[in-house]
């Protein structure tokens, strides 16, 4: 299989030009792909990979829901339950993500730029959200922010309960994205800024921000990814109350529970949808300031 | 004076980078701040520009008092050996940035940026990124930014140092030219004794944290205060207990009053130039001379020869001197 997809692919590379199907094709001096032997087998290994684990279970998932034909989407959507299942989703996504490029960045910058004792633990800390089970997730929240608050927060079962284990578990990725670049940052770039008169401000905005853009975007991307994905944590956290605090996962369970695959499927479509929707989105975002200067 | 240095001294934990310099930079001048790497140059250059501070002593920018003033603040053009580029502007931004955020109108703006690009030959090239840029035409457009805001004085940190022996040469000779036409009193630090002597109207020595010497290069060259300054300058060998230019030494197949015997023990060609390696009681001597001269004279490997300084050779008392071959 891995060779078929491989020379698949190599065939495809080429344009198709006329002179290519000639005899005389060898003579060509430009190459049709920068292709070897091994990249040829790293193709290869790559795209078995990734259609046995993604590309296939999930042409699997939209073929079953395009089963149903458009009916079974507008069905499932025109269910109030689940469309506000979704819009909580979301919503809740994007404010989470919104929110995480502040703090992700601020963090970042705090990780990298300034020297303070613990500096290091905190360091590995950052990515604890990233490696509990997010059931257990779950449970460090409400035992700040359950109906035994020590601070006096309360907001299991409330739709900020949503809020708060997106979060909490897409905290490490602006960071993580950030970071990197932050640290390869020139310590020159910004002196000769300085030297040409630009206040911290000014430098920060119209040097240092540039330069972490798509950083900023791939994090993004991910957190928001990642957050409206998030099931395990909200089943303790939430209550999956509908209406009120039904995310669109959990809706996508108790559509399976109730044996109604097609819906799922359409639902879990919708969700891909979303997700490819805003990857889109952010990229373009990214290559038009990219392009701006 | 344009810039005065008074007293100043830095450390970077025990390490003294810089000890007591005191120096004072002519207006509207090239000068060259010369020493070997590590020697304290680029700090200066870099607390001239507020980049770092002195632990003591004071800066003086044309009569202002610029000790404890922010770089920001003090009208410094400033060049880095790696560029310093604003990599996501383009070039005509890049050297627009530092009136940008002096909010000057925009037609002045765009007026100024044409007149620099078009100063450092980089016109054709305004909308491209820098990293299409090659090295030498990075460091022109970090000039032409760095003169935008038409500084009281241009700082240039190893500017050519990252850049191939040819356009090092290149550039060297269009700075030089740069400078007659645009006159703002500019200090550039280098290791390269070549580049200082080419460029340079004057030359500041720094070596391990002190100002060795300042003068003119012909005052350097012809005068040096010391050993070091003399086997910084150019080659050196040890004749008789003195440093002399190999150049200066003058030779004979018969004995001469006062001359240092010795033996020819190697002749290598670099092209004109044939150096001798003359086995004496003292040590080893490097001899300099034309092919022209080395044929007329007759002398080769082995040859029996008497060395002496040549009437108004410099040289200078070499107590601990090794024989330098500083690569000119």
């Amino acid at each position: 299989m891995s060779s078929a997809l491989s020379g698949a692919t190599i065939d495809t590379t080429g344009p198709a030009s006329p002179k290519g199907r000639r005899p005389g094709r060898a003579k060509r001096t430009t190459p049709r792909n920068t292709l070897t032997g091994g990249a040829g087998l790293g193709l290869g290994i790559t795209m078995l990979w990734f259609s046995l684990l993604v590309l296939l279970p999930l042409s699997a998932i939209v073929a079953r829901a395009a089963a149903g034909g458009w009916d079974s989407y507008v069905n499932v959507l025109q269910n109030e339950q689940t469309w506000a299942a979704v819009v909580l989703t979301v919503r809740s996504a994007a404010i989470v993500t919104v929110l995480n490029i502040v703090t992700g960045t601020i963090i970042a910058w705090v990780l990298v730029r300034d020297r303070f004792p613990g500096k290091a633990i905190l360091n590995v800390i950052i990515d604890v959200p990233f490696a509990l089970p997010t059931i257990v997730a779950g449970l460090v929240l409400l035992a700040l922010y359950g109906p035994n608050s020590p601070i006096g927060l309360d907001w299991a079962f409330t739709p900020n309960s949503v809020l708060l284990a997106f979060a909490f578990v897409t905290l490490p990725f602006i960071v993580r994205t950030v970071q990197p670049v932050l640290e390869e940052l020139d310590a020159d770039v910004e002196e000769a800024a300085a030297s040409l008169g630009a206040s911290r401000f000014t430098i920060f905005r119209r040097i240092i921000l540039p330069s972490l853009f798509p950083a900023i975007i791939a994090g993004a991307t991910l957190s928001f990814a990642r957050a409206i994905s998030e099931f395990g944590s909200l089943v303790l956290l939430s209550g999956s109350r509908p209406f009120e605090t039904e995310v669109a996962s959990v809706r996508i369970l108790s559509f399976i529970e109730n044996g109604s695959y097609a819906s799922a499927a359409a639902l879990a479509s919708v969700l891909l949808a979303v997700a490819l929707a805003v990857i889109v989105v952010l990229d373009l975002v990214q290559r038009r300031v990219a392009r701006r200067g | 004076m344009s810039i005065d240095i008074t007293g100043v001294t830095k450390r970077f934990g025990d390490f003294v980078a810089l000890d007591d310099v005191n120096v004072s930079i002519p207006t509207g001048q090239l000068t060259a701040l010369l020493g070997p790497s590590g020697g304290g140059k680029s700090t200066l250059l870099r607390i001239i520009a507020g980049l770092d501070s002195a632990d003591t002593g004071s800066i003086r920018i044309e009569g202002t008092d610029a000790t404890s003033l922010p770089p920001q603040k003090r009208n410094v053009g400033f060049v880095f050996q790696h560029y310093a580029v604003f990599k996501h502007m383009s070039v005509a931004k890049n050297v627009a940035f530092g009136l940008e955020i002096r909010k000057r109108p925009k037609h002045e703006v765009t007026q100024r940026v044409e007149e620099l690009l078009g100063l450092v030959h980089l016109s054709q090239f305004a909308h491209r990124m820098p990293n299409q840029l090659s090295g030498g035409q990075r460091q022109r457009m970090a000039l032409a930014r760095a003169l935008a805001v038409e500084p009281t004085v241009l700082l240039l940190d190893e500017p050519f140092g990252a850049l191939d022996a040819k356009v090092r040469k290149e550039l060297r000779d269009w700075l030089r030219r740069l400078h007659d036409e645009v006159h703002v009193t500019t200090v550039f630090v280098t290791h390269d004794q070549e580049e200082a002597l080419e460029v340079a109207d004057e030359i500041v020595v720094i070596n391990e944290g002190r100002v060795e010497q300042i003068g003119s290069p012909e005052q350097l060259y012809d005068e040096p205060a010391n050993d070091f300054v003399m086997s910084f300058l150019g080659e050196v060998t040890t004749l008789d207990g003195r440093i002399v230019r190999p150049h200066d030494i003058e030779v004979e197949l018969a004995p001469v009053p006062g001359a240092v015997e010795g033996t020819v023990t190697r002749v290598l060609r670099v092209g004109f130039e044939v150096k001798l390696t003359v086995a004496t009681a003292g040590g080893d001597v490097t001899v300099a001379m034309t092919r022209t001269h080395l044929r007329g004279l007759g002398a080769d490997e082995g040859s029996r020869v008497w060395l002496y300084a040549a009437k108004g050779a410099v040289t200078v008392a070499g107590t601990a001197v090794k024989e330098t071959a500083v690569a000119g």
